[in-house]
């Protein structure tokens, strides 16, 4: 069969149980493989069954991302995983805080394209902003990206949670 | 009735016993002390002292794969812990069950940089099917009764469950039942119907049909073996098998190709590249088997049967993927197959079976033999002929005289035949072997063995003496690391770095200092007594069998090769290994 060659980008849900040491068996697993993590979140989702939601957004041919479904599939602490790229219709969001230094016409122009993009003003000096921006990756990737110039010092991103549109759960 | 409250160290011991386990292999040390004081105190579990924890795991993997039972193993913390790395790796790699219970420093030191501390779950995270570090002992039973649950089901492997000492000292109530549902790990074993039946069309339809087993059918039990019989023979199509497959089909039989791969016979490498259906079952494509993969079957339509989906297009691209356990589904392909009423195209079998004999007619496996140097295999065959009609299980360590044992030695039984096959451990075959005999009291247990490889567990000795198991060590002494040696021949223009086995000692006199037996045999003619005497003599046994020191293990197909290129013995003239190859282990 026809190897195919092209590099594609997935999220990736993975429902585990919340036990110790769950998140070092998947990084492990990516590390230990020598498969790529663009981004990875997880928090507990259901404190009455101790599952928590990890979300892997990773880049690789489309044999290298099946393998990684497969290998995360057969660790024992994992419910389920589902490949929202694939399987399902998902909405992706990020949220950051980016901080932004400066006065006069820079400090001005940051808190009108923050306007722009729905950024939220959650802290405030006479010589900064902090600004709270929720999207999808290349949304935040934008609104860093004009930040630059006017005065970017701090940034902090949380990394891609996704979820599948409609009535099913995961 | 209220359960009893029992101690953690009386915990592990009685769900060691409703697992049914009657032997475990291990080492004492300080933390698990409270342990060894209740294995101490009871008499329905055996404990083989080994002499270091890599010989216990090993012990643990030949007990596991000649019974087909999970092997247990019992270490200390800290070193303990970190010497049984090598052997839980290795049964990772050859998905071997494997219980190992390591004990650890009391809760309240961990992360203290305590004595003989180390963190256990973190190294052995990346070398176990899973662990566990059991912090409250109302969990220890749970995790106990699941950890076999979790070595045994889907694809087996090794686990860890970690106790802390202060842990063996507490106590709780023992209240769980040895049989469990997992919360989350449920491995299929049924195949998908409809993958079957697409599966049993190809075949039927195949006109140059190869079978290519592996490991995945002696792990799925005898049933497996004798299904794989069954529909073998039903077809009257070729089969051949890795390494760790040696045994579910029977060597004897002439559908029988010998085994495949790097130093696999003419005829069934041929036949995997020319072939147009490949039946993979429990197999992974390991890259020994494959060579080069682009060219690997390049025509076949392929199938793949393993229980374990991770194995499926993780090498190779195959085109009707069944996850399953392999006697399930060897069941099902034979009930479709009968209902079916199939009959496989004849002709073009007769024609297949005319060009496998013409492969087979150049007798790949050929050697010449003289009268001054008892040659490798010569040694094997004969080992092989004199041992025909017992029982007979083989263990190896790794090297040139573990192919040579793979090719000369032959096995019409499963569970028969032990080697370290993913990870190539030397050191594998004397623990293996004591394993093996643990299991098998009766039977005749023989470590083929390589000089080299002897030494990095020769200290089991003690253990086999002091058990009075009569393992034999048959070791192939050509002064050095033969493999090693046979590749430097090969890709470095014979530079033979440091593979020499200089201040090699007297195995005779090392076998009497041990205890046991020595024997020697350095010519062609001296061969059958010796081995008639190693058989003979209760107890264990070092041959130190003299071979020539040059011969080199063919036929092989150098890395970065196809299936169709292999060196033959007779023709080392194409013996050479392009740049790509020599990057390639």
């Amino acid at each position: 069969m026809k190897k195919d060659d092209t590099i594609e980008r997935h999220t990736i849900s993975v429902l585990v149980d919340n036990e110790a040491g769950v998140l070092a068996r998947v990084i492990g697993l990516f590390s230990g493989r020598g498969y790529n993590i663009e981004s990875l979140t997880v928090a507990e989702v259901d404190q009455g069954e101790h599952t928590s939601r990890i979300t892997i957004v990773t880049t690789g041919t489309p044999m290298v991302i099946e393998q990684i479904k497969a290998q995360l599939d057969r660790l024992v602490p994992v419910h389920r995983v589902i490949d929202l790229t694939v399987e399902a219709n998902a909405v992706e969001r990020e949220m950051a805080l980016i901080k932004v230094a400066g006065t006069g016409e820079k400090r001005v122009e940051a808190l009108r394209l923050s306007d722009a993009f729905r950024a939220r003003v959650i802290d405030t000096t006479h010589s900064s902003f902090v600004f709270e921006v929720t999207g999808a990756p290349d949304k935040i990737d934008a609104f860093i990206g004009l930040m630059r110039p006017l005065g970017l010092v701090d940034v902090s991103r949380t990394g891609v949670v996704a979820i599948a549109r409609g009535p099913e759960a995961m | 009735m209220a359960a009893q409250e029992l101690t953690g160290a009386e915990i592990v011991i009685k769900a060691l016993v409703d697992q049914g386990v009657d032997t475990i292999f291990g080492y004492p040390g300080g933390a698990v002390l409270p342990i060894y004081d209740a294995l101490f105190q009871q008499n329905k579990i055996r404990h083989i002292l080994v002499r270091h924890e890599q010989g216990a795991v090993h012990a643990a993997e030949g007990y596991a794969r000649s019974t087909g039972k999970p092997g247990v193993v019992l270490v200390t913390s800290g070193p303990g812990a970190t010497n049984a790395i090598t052997g839980l790796t290795d049964a990772l790699m050859d998905s071997i069950p494997i219980v190992c219970l390591t004990g650890q420093v009391a809760t309240h030191l961990i992360g203290s940089d305590a004595f003989q501390e180390a963190d256990t779950v973190g190294i052995t995270r990346h070398c176990t099917k899973h662990n566990w570090l059991v912090k409250s002992v109302p969990e220890l039973a749970r995790v106990m009764h699941e950890a076999f649950y979790v070595a045994t089901h889907g694809r087996p492997g090794p686990v860890v469950i970690d106790i802390p000492k202060d842990i063996q000292f507490q106590t709780a109530e023992y209240t769980v039942s040895p049989h469990i549902t997992h919360r989350t790990y449920r491995p299929v074993v049924k195949g998908d119907i409809e993958k079957i039946k697409q599966a049993v069309e190809l075949i039927a339809n195949a006109k140059k049909p190869m079978f290519y087993t592996g490991g995945g059918i002696i792990n799925s039990g005898a049933v497996a073996s004798q299904l794989l019989r069954e529909f073998v023979r039903l077809t009257g199509y070729p089969i051949t098998s890795t390494l760790m497959g040696l045994g579910a089909y029977p060597a004897s039989d002439k559908q029988w190709l010998g085994m495949l791969g790097m130093h696999g016979t003419y005829e069934a490498n041929n036949a995997m590249h020319d072939c147009d259906v490949l039946i993979n079952i429990g197999a992974r494509f390991d890259d020994r088997v494959t060579g080069r993969l682009d060219a690997f079957a390049p025509n076949s339509k392929k199938i793949h049967v393993d229980i374990d989906a991770s194995s499926i297009n993780k090498n190779v691209r195959v085109d009707v993927p069944i996850i399953g356990d392999c006697a399930h589904v060897l069941e099902d392909m034979l009930r479709i197959w009968k209902s079916k009423a199939r009959r496989p195209d004849k002709a073009a079998l007769a024609d297949w079976w005319k060009q496998i004999d013409e492969w087979r007619d150049r007798k790949s496996l050929a050697y010449k033999t003289n009268d001054d140097v008892i040659k490798p295999q010569q040694a094997i065959q004969r080992l092989c002929e004199m041992t025909k009609g017992r029982e007979v299980y083989v263990t190896t360590e790794v090297g040139q005289h573990q192919m040579w044992a793979a090719q000369h030695f032959h096995f019409d039984h499963p569970n028969r035949w032990m080697t370290s096959g993913g990870l190539g451990t030397m050191g594998y075959g004397l623990p293996a072997a004591i394993g093996a005999q643990i299991a098998h009291p009766d039977a005749l247990v023989v470590d083929i063995a390589g000089e080299a490889s002897i030494l990095m567990n020769i200290q089991e000795m003690s253990t086999a003496v002091q058990f009075m198991l009569p393992v034999k060590i048959f070791i192939l002494n050509n002064e050095y690391m033969g493999m090693v040696r046979q590749w430097q021949q090969l890709l470095h223009e014979g530079r033979y770095s440091h593979s020499y086995s200089d201040s090699l000692p007297d195995f005779v006199k090392l076998a009497e200092a041990y205890g046991a037996t020595g024997i020697r045999a350095e010519k062609p003619s001296e061969l059958d007594a010796a081995i008639k005497t190693m058989i003979e003599t209760p107890g264990p046994v070092i041959f130190d069998c003299r071979v020539d020191q040059f011969e080199n293990c063919y036929p092989m197909i150098p890395s970065g090769a196809a299936h169709n290129e292999m060196i033959l013995g007779d023709d080392p003239e194409g013996a050479s290994v392009s740049e790509e190859g020599k990057m390639l282990v």
